[in-house]
Formats: structure tokens, C-alpha cells, sequence
């Protein structure tokens, strides 16, 4: 160790704390001298687990997230069992209660929060404890053992954990709740009817608007015997346990003169009125709002490390809150303000046969609260709308029955995982079970869906398992997972936002991505692989014939116009209008593929024809002889136009769906996006071509034409929404461009157009294409400046920027 | 170590990778950077076999094309917790020719093997 390193001490060995040295470890490892005190005579250990720990569904040693050896491994000191008692701001260090002196540069406060013990006679008779860490579970645990009969007092979450796990241990218990129902702060009173029969079921016994008294003593004077409530009840007790509420441990704070209030006093920096002495987690007060889960609280950590690596760039702005309750057995979600109030309306589903209760509460057009119970599959999908603000309006008639972020094929219909077995398989595209996601999490101690999918790769690819794997989480982990920040950043080099980003480059006429890094202050000098194709996509479709295209920053597709396949081959598929060939065309292909062994031909889903394993080496040959137009099935761009043969030969068909398709094909053909984009055209209402399930899908009936926008036939199938209604080939080609043209101007990066109208509203691109017709013109037209003079990239390579030495491997001279 | 000339530099793009072909088969990817620094690893992903070559190139790492595995560019090796390393080989550049040691790579048989939780179970 070096000796002119600054020094960090951080007070208090808890989650909060920890998790703070980790993100700085991660961004700057080697800065400080780092020294944790720790009052517990243990290492961090995951204090949401203890209910789990009480109930014997894992042990200590499960819970414990960061080992002796990891203090060691990244040469921190850690002291256990030592209190800090003593903060010397001038002199800048800390003393510990056994003398213990350490000086510091920089110290992180995170001394958690104290439960609240009810002033009554008797509170310090034993048997009466308070449950908070892993000495008052063990209590617990040991007092189970030998003791028959024990009072909760509390019906929070945490007291009623802390009777289930009592009572799972074989003890009578009986719940104390000052309230007239259980969880009055997370439940209405039908849910917290349906969660009381439910536990009362299990066992536990209740006694709700009841205050207590006095803790009675037995016979010795110094044992807990009973609970006397105010009505007169005694309650027999061999053991009390008080939950009724925790509060910021605040005692060394106010004694080293820092400004309290609530709570440890803290900016969106998460600096105290003393710059060099930070503070997160549970003894903190962050404008006002003292939080006590763990979201919010590993958000100061991620915010605190940033600055005290000196990078400086991060803010906390607070964060809402869910409650899920950890309770095996009972499905309970709770989030935002779910008790209503002026101007607020409810939608509400009850089915007490079923034990399902579902109530949401919306204001303004917007989700503001929701109280799930018996199904919570939704909740994630609830608070994400919530946190977002997004207008609900188009989606009132459907948000009961949720989204759950499940797609619909690749787990077998499964929404439930804490029903599944090991060994089901919950992500299809990796191949992940159950079982392997849970013994991840418990042994890499993983905390958030993004490490999850790091660490296991499930719900890394397409995304539909991801309500599986929170469920996964929640029971596996504890807590609440789902109060990521409001704002997500667009990668790791960056806090800006994919609209911030779009923006800036719009607003300040950026048109290279080193001005965007530079006008952003991007954190890496190149940006990464996520990043870079985004930016790179954002300056074209915003200035279209100003800003260069940066074919480096493309993925490898946009980059060799062709589809990398599994053995590094690549597969071809040439346009084709409208799904139309001859036999030209068909015999140029066959001959191309007898000339260079091409080993696979295939006709895709949006009729062309697919020629794959081509060596790289041999695109440009192919793509010349071929003679054929690219196919642009790589790229983010418009695939195909697919369309059935319509009225020219079909008995039924209203119109010319072929030759509309066409149209629509050549107009709109070398079109980039954020995303693919696949259109269909339909002859007539028996939509022979898909038209439901595409980005644009147009169907024929015998006045004009139907417009549907936004389906999607990939991972979760979405039916595309009735857009507008017109008469001519012309409008279909203006109408459809224009939501196009939209879509290009303000999707995100690898948003397809089903989840940009569910972000913006369909209502909102109906106003801008539909009923604005200036508007509808404009967006047409800059479609049309846009793709006026686009190269097609097999036929003008040099015109269209491809970098053709990439096609030559360099071989010994 | 035999440094044979490959190409110029520019014959590489900036934040781009060309494949070398040696005289067995073997492919071995030569990267630059934006700083004109050259590295050189085996066109294989130590995951699942991708060509590293054809992957987007940043800072002193590169993405895998097929499942976005990122690989450091120094070391061959995937980035935490991913686990696996490519075959590294000795790369540099003399008065604007590129330069590449084909046979410097030390064969890691078991770079490729199943990452150490699976080889556990």
C-alpha cells in the first residue's frame, strides 16, 4: 500500500455502506485506503434475508454477502464489533468504543437505523426483543426452541414476517396492530382482509385496533409473562417481539455536529453539511424522505461511489418505492399511493373465491398506486408505468389484465416461478433453469435483473422471461428489484437517456458521434458496442446527407450487408418486390448457388429467398452476379413487404394487394430505423398476409385501404392497432411513410414500432400523421429527402461507404 | 519472435479488425484502435467460437458479434463475470506497416473448456 493514498472510512458494515465501496471499487479500484468499522461482529450479510433465516428457509451463511476474504481481496480493514463513537471533524478521524483511531480523507456514514422500542412498563424484561439483525433472529430462533407462545407487536411487514417465521418454528403467535388492519401503510383493508385470512389460516392469531399497555412479568420479576392490551386483555407471552417501525440511527451525527433532521441531512450528492463526510442508506434523509428499502438504497451507493471516485457526474433525485411481501405462500404487491383521494378513479378486480384482489388507482390519465394480491405477475410491469408517468389512457380497458412482461412462447406458459421446478427450464433462449438462476444469486449475491442477466445470461436475448427472472429474484433475494431509477441510462459510458441523447444531437445540430461524446462528456474516449450503432443511427436519421455514416460503429451486418451466422458464414437474401420473382431471377440464383456451394436455400417468413453458410469472401461475387438489389434482411432498416396475390388472381381479393405492396417496397427500400421493420399487404379482410402482426400492415376491403400499425409477431405477439382508413395507393404510400418517418425521427435505438407507440401513445401518432395533414406532409416528404439518392450497398459499395478490403483475409507475402 | 509485415496501417480501420490467414488455417484477427495501437488474438470467441474480427471495436476491448461477449484486447480475455480467454499473439507497428508474430500464441487448451462454476458441478 502506498502511503500517499487518501484515506476512506466508512461507519457502518451494513448493505448500504458496502454496496457504496463496490460501485467505487468498480469504477475506481486502488484510490483510497478504504477502513469499514461495523458494530455486528460479522461481515455484510443481506439483512432482507433474516425473515428467511427466521422462517429456516436458508441459513446465515446464505444470507452473507461479502466474506472475510472479500475485505481482504481488495485490501479493506475491516472492524467488527467495534462501534465508532466519536468523530473528530477537525482533526479527521474516527474512534472507535475500544479506542480504536483511524484517521480520514473521506468518511461514508451508513450506521442504518435503530428499531423502535413502544415506551410501555416492561420493555426491558427478557424475552421482550426487537428484530433487526442476525442476533435478534438467533434470539428469536433459541426462544422458539424452548418457548411456546409469543406476541407480536406490529402488523407491518416486518412483524408479520417475523410471526411467520415464529410460527413456522412451532410457536402460537399472536399479532398486536394498533391499526384496523394489517400493512395499513402498503394495503387497503380488502387486501389486508384477504392477506389476514390468509395467514390467519396458517395459524397466527390477531388482534387489530388494539394498543399495548404493559409488558407483565412473571412470578421472578424479571421474565416477560404477558402482553395487557387497553381493553383490559392479557395475552400470555414466553416472547415479545416489538416491530412497530425503525429510525434512523442518527446518535454519531448529531454528535459530531452535522445537521439532522430526521435523518442524516444529505444533498443529491449525498454529501452532509461537512463536504468530506458522506452518507447513505437507512440513517439518511434525502430531501426530506428517510427510505428503508433496498432500491433506493443501493441508488445512494451507485450515486455516492461516483463522486467519491471523482468522477462527479451522478445525482440522486429520490426514488418511489414497491413492498412485496416475503411471506412463502402469499403473493402481495403494493406500490405508490394506492389509497386514492381527490380527482383519483379505481379499477378494480375482486375474486375472493380465488384469493385475487387487484385494485389500481389512476389520476390524470396516469397509474399513480397499485395493491396487488394472490397475482402480483404484474407488478413489476404496474410500477414501471408508475415510475414512468406513462398516459395509461389508450391501455385503461387492458391494464387489469397486465402485460407481465411474459412473452407468450418459450416457457411453456408459465407465469408463476416460485411454482417452478429447478430443473424448468425459464430462459429458452439460453437454456437457463430455474435452479441455476437461483444458486447464482445466492452465491454471487446478486441483487438487480442486469447482473442477473451478466451472470446467468437469462432474459439476455429476447427479453420474455424477464417477469420469470424478477419473480426469481424476489423470492430468491428478498426485496424489492423493480425501484430501478426513473431515468435509464442509455450504457454504462453514459447518464444521459436515449431522448437526452436524441435531443442534444437535434437541438444542437451535432453531426459526428465525437461531438455527441464530447457535448455530453462521455465517460470512455470511444463510447462501447451499445452506444456507438445508437448515436451512429441517431445523426443520420436526424440529418440525413450531413452527418457522415460511421460504419465502425455499425454492427457486423450493417457493415458486410449480410447475416452473420453461428459459424462466422454469412447469409444473403436478395430483394425480391413484394414477394415477386421469375425465372431470371430464380435461375441467376441458382446458378450462384452451385457456384460458390452455397449449402442451404430457404424461403423466409416474409417471402424471399434465403441463401446461407456464403463465405465472406465471396459476398461482393454473389451480391454482382446475383444482380439482384440488396434485400437489407441485416439491417435495421425495412425488411420486406409481404403480400398476398390479391385481386389479379385470388376469387376474393378487393384489391391489388401485389402491386400495392410493390409500391409501398420501392418507396420505402433502403430505409434504416431504429429497429427492423416488416410491412404486409392483404387483398382483403381474410389477410392472407399477416397484416395484424406487422409494423405496417395494410388491408384491402372493397372502398380502400386499412391501415394497422405497430403488431409484432416476434417474441410476444402483439396485433398490430387500426390506424386509419384511405382510398388511394397514393395516401396508403403518404399515410404509412409519414408513421414511419415518425417512428425514425423519435424511436429509440432497437425500439420496434410496438413499444414506441406503446411509449409515446397511438393517440399521439394518430394527432401528428392522421390528423395533422401539414405535419403528415412534412414527415413524408423528409422520408423522401432522406432515402433520395441512398445507394443500395451491394450495387455502389464506394457510394454507399462499405469498406471492401474487409472482404480480402491477409495471407502471408 | 519472427515479426513478419501484414498490411499498412490504414489498410486496418480506426476501431476495426482485419483476419490474417496463416499458411494451417488458422485465422488470427489484428485489431486497431483509435489510439493506432495493434493487437492481435485468434478469430475465435472463447464463448462460443464467434469471429472477433467482425465485432465492434471500443476503447482496448471488442464485442463478439454473435452474443456480445466483450473480449480485452491486451489480454485475450472476456470480461468479468464472463470467463474465457483468446489466444493472444504479438502484433505492432514499424514505420506504418503493421507487424504480426502468426506463431507467437501460446495454444490454451483450456481457455476454451467449460467456465470453472460448470467444470465445479
Amino acid at each position: 500500500m502506498k502511503l500517499d493514498k487518501p484515506k476512506l472510512v466508512v461507519v457502518g458494515n451494513g448493505m448500504a455502506g458496502i454496496r457504496a465501496v463496490e460501485e467505487l471499487l468498480k469504477l475506481a479500484p486502488g484510490l483510497y485506503d478504504i477502513t469499514v468499522f461495523g458494530a455486528e461482529p460479522h461481515p455484510n450479510y443481506n439483512r432482507i434475508l433474516l425473515s428467511p433465516v427466521l422462517a429456516g428457509e436458508q441459513t446465515f451463511d446464505d444470507i452473507v454477502l461479502n466474506t472475510h476474504e472479500w475485505y481482504a481481496e481488495n485490501n479493506i480493514v475491516l472492524h467488527t464489533g467495534k462501534k465508532v463513537v466519536k468523530i473528530d471533524r477537525r482533526a479527521r478521524f474516527v474512534e472507535a468504543d475500544d479506542g480504536t483511531r483511524v484517521p480520514y480523507d473521506r468518511l461514508l456514514l451508513a450506521t442504518g437505523s435503530d428499531p423502535f422500542i413502544l415506551p410501555v412498563p416492561g420493555k426491558e424484561l427478557e424475552g421482550v426483543i426487537t428484530y433487526r439483525d442476525i442476533h435478534d433472529t438467533e434470539r428469536m430462533i433459541a426462544a422458539a426452541a424452548t418457548k411456546k407462545r409469543a406476541v407480536v407487536i406490529g402488523g407491518g411487514l416486518l412483524g408479520l414476517e417475523a410471526a411467520n417465521g415464529l410460527k413456522l418454528r412451532g410457536m402460537e403467535v399472536t399479532v398486536v396492530h394498533l391499526m384496523p388492519w394489517l400493512m395499513e401503510r402498503q394495503l387497503d383493508r380488502t387486501a389486508a382482509d384477504l392477506l389476514q385470512k390468509t395467514l390467519a389460516d396458517k395459524g397466527l392469531a390477531f388482534r387489530l385496533e388494539a394498543k399495548t399497555e404493559a409488558l407483565l412479568p412473571d412470578a421472578s420479576g424479571k421474565q416477560v409473562a404477558a402482553v395487557k392490551l387497553n381493553g383490559g386483555e392479557e395475552l400470555p407471552a414466553d416472547l415479545v417481539v416489538m416491530a412497530v417501525g425503525i429510525r434512523p440511527n442518527t446518535g454519531l451525527a448529531v454528535s459530531a455536529g452535522l445537521h439532522v433532521d430526521r435523518g442524516v441531512v444529505v444533498n443529491d450528492t449525498l454529501q452532509t453539511y461537512d463536504p468530506r463526510i458522506y452518507a447513505v442508506g437507512e440513517c439518511v434523509a434525502h430531501r426530506g424522505i428517510a427510505y428503508g428499502l433496498v432500491a433506493p438504497l443501493f441508488e445512494q451507493a451507485r450515486v455516492c461511489a461516483n463522486h467519491l471516485a471523482q468522477f462527479g457526474v451522478a445525482r440522486y433525485s429520490g426514488s418511489q418505492v414497491s413492498t412485496k411481501l416475503k411471506v412463502t405462500g402469499v403473493d402481495l404487491f403494493s406500490a405508490g399511493n394506492f389509497t386514492g383521494g381527490e380527482g383519483c378513479e379505481d379499477i378494480v378486480l375482486s375474486d375472493p373465491g380465488a384469493g385475487v384482489y387487484k385494485r389500481l388507482v389512476l389520476k390524470d390519465d396516469k397509474l399513480i398506486g397499485a395493491v396487488l394480491y394472490g397475482d402480483t405477475v404484474d407488478g413489476t410491469w404496474l410500477f414501471k408505468l408508475i415510475r414512468e408517468g406513462t398516459n395509461v389512457a389508450p391501455m385503461r380497458d387492458r391494464l387489469m389484465f397486465g402485460e407481465s412482461n411474459l412473452g407468450d412462447t418459450g416457457h411453456q406458459g408459465q407465469n408463476k416461478a416460485a411454482v417452478m421446478a429447478d430443473s424448468a427450464e425459464v430462459c429458452g433462449c439460453n437454456g437457463v433453469c430455474k435452479g441455476t438462476i437461483t444458486k447464482a444469486i445466492k452465491e454471487k449475491g446478486l441483487f438487480t435483473l442486469d447482473e442477473v442477466r451478466k451472470h446467468t445470461k437469462a432474459s439476455s436475448s429476447c427479453g420474455s422471461c424477464t417477469g420469470l427472472v424478477e419473480q426469481i429474484l424476489m423470492f430468491t433475494a428478498g426485496g424489492d428489484y423493480s425501484a430501478a431509477p426513473t431515468k435509464k441510462s442509455m450504457c454504462g459510458c453514459t447518464d444521459h437517456t436515449h431522448q437526452e441523447v436524441r435531443d442534444a444531437i437535434r437541438q444542437q445540430h451535432l453531426l459526428s458521434i465525437p461531438a455527441v461524446y464530447q457535448f455530453l462528456e462521455w465517460r470512455s474516449p470511444n463510447g462501447c458496442a451499445s452506444c456507438r450503432p445508437a448515436i451512429n443511427y441517431y445523426l443520420l436519421s436526424t440529418w440525413p446527407h450531413e452527418a457522415k455514416d460511421d460504419p465502425q460503429s455499425r454492427f457486423i451486418n450493417e457493415r458486410s450487408h449480410a447475416n452473420i451466422q453461428k459459424d462466422g458464414t454469412y447469409s444473403v437474401v436478395p430483394r425480391m418486390w413484394g414477394g415477386e420473382t421469375n425465372s431470371s431471377e430464380l435461375r441467376r440464383i441458382a446458378n450462384v448457388v452451385d457456384k460458390y456451394n452455397i449449402p442451404t436455400v430457404k424461403v423466409t417468413g416474409g417471402q424471399r429467398l434465403d441463401l446461407l453458410g456464403v463465405k465472406k469472401e465471396d459476398l461482393p461475387a454473389v451480391w454482382k452476379e446475383l444482380d439482384m438489389p440488396s434485400g437489407h434482411a441485416y439491417a435495421k432498416a425495412l425488411r420486406t413487404v409481404k403480400t398476398c396475390v390479391g385481386s389479379d388472381w385470388c376469387r376474393f381479393g378487393t384489391q391489388n394487394s401485389t402491386l400495392m405492396g410493390q409500391q409501398l417496397e420501392r418507396a420505402l427500400w433502403r430505409m434504416y430505423a431504429p429497429h427492423k421493420v416488416k410491412l404486409a399487404v392483404s387483398g382483403c379482410p381474410r389477410n392472407c398476409a399477416e397484416s395484424g402482426i406487422k409494423d405496417v400492415g395494410i388491408i384491402g376491403v372493397d372502398s380502400g385501404w386499412e391501415i394497422y400499425v405497430a403488431g409484432n409477431g416476434g417474441i410476444k405477439t402483439e396485433v398490430a392497432e387500426f390506424f386509419c382508413k384511405v382510398t388511394t395507393h397514393e395516401e396508403v404510400l403518404e399515410y404509412s411513410g409519414a408513421f414511419l418517418q415518425l417512428y425514425r425521427e423519435e424511436g429509440w435505438y432497437l425500439e420496434r414500432t410496438v413499444h414506441f407507440v406503446k411509449r409515446v401513445g397511438l393517440d399521439y401518432c394518430k394527432q401528428r400523421v392522421v390528423e395533422d395533414a401539414t405535419n403528415r406532409k412534412a414527415l413524408w416528404e423528409r422520408l423522401q429527402f432522406a432515402l433520395d439518392g441512398e445507394p443500395d450497398p451491394w450495387h455502389e459499395p464506394e457510394k454507399a461507404g462499405v469498406d471492401l478490403k474487409q472482404f480480402i483475409p491477409l495471407v502471408p507475402a | 519472435m519472427t515479426f513478419i509485415a501484414i498490411c499498412r496501417l490504414e489498410d486496418i480501420p480506426s476501431l476495426g479488425a482485419r483476419r490474417f490467414k496463416r499458411d494451417d488455417g488458422k485465422v488470427i484477427a489484428v485489431f486497431r484502435t483509435a489510439e493506432d495501437k495493434v493487437f492481435a488474438l485468434q478469430d475465435k470467441c472463447p464463448h462460443k467460437g464467434g469471429p472477433l474480427s467482425q465485432g465492434i471495436v471500443f476503447g482496448e476491448s471488442v464485442a463478439c458479434p454473435l452474443h456480445n461477449w466483450c473480449i480485452g484486447l491486451n489480454d485475450g480475455k472476456a470480461l468479468a463475470p464472463d470467463e474465457g480467454t483468446a489466444e493472444k499473439f504479438e502484433a505492432r507497428v514499424t514505420d506504418g506497416m503493421v507487424e504480426l508474430d502468426p506463431w507467437s500464441g501460446v495454444d490454451m487448451p483450456m481457455a476454451c473448456a467449460p467456465s470453472t462454476d460448470a467444470a465445479a458441478e
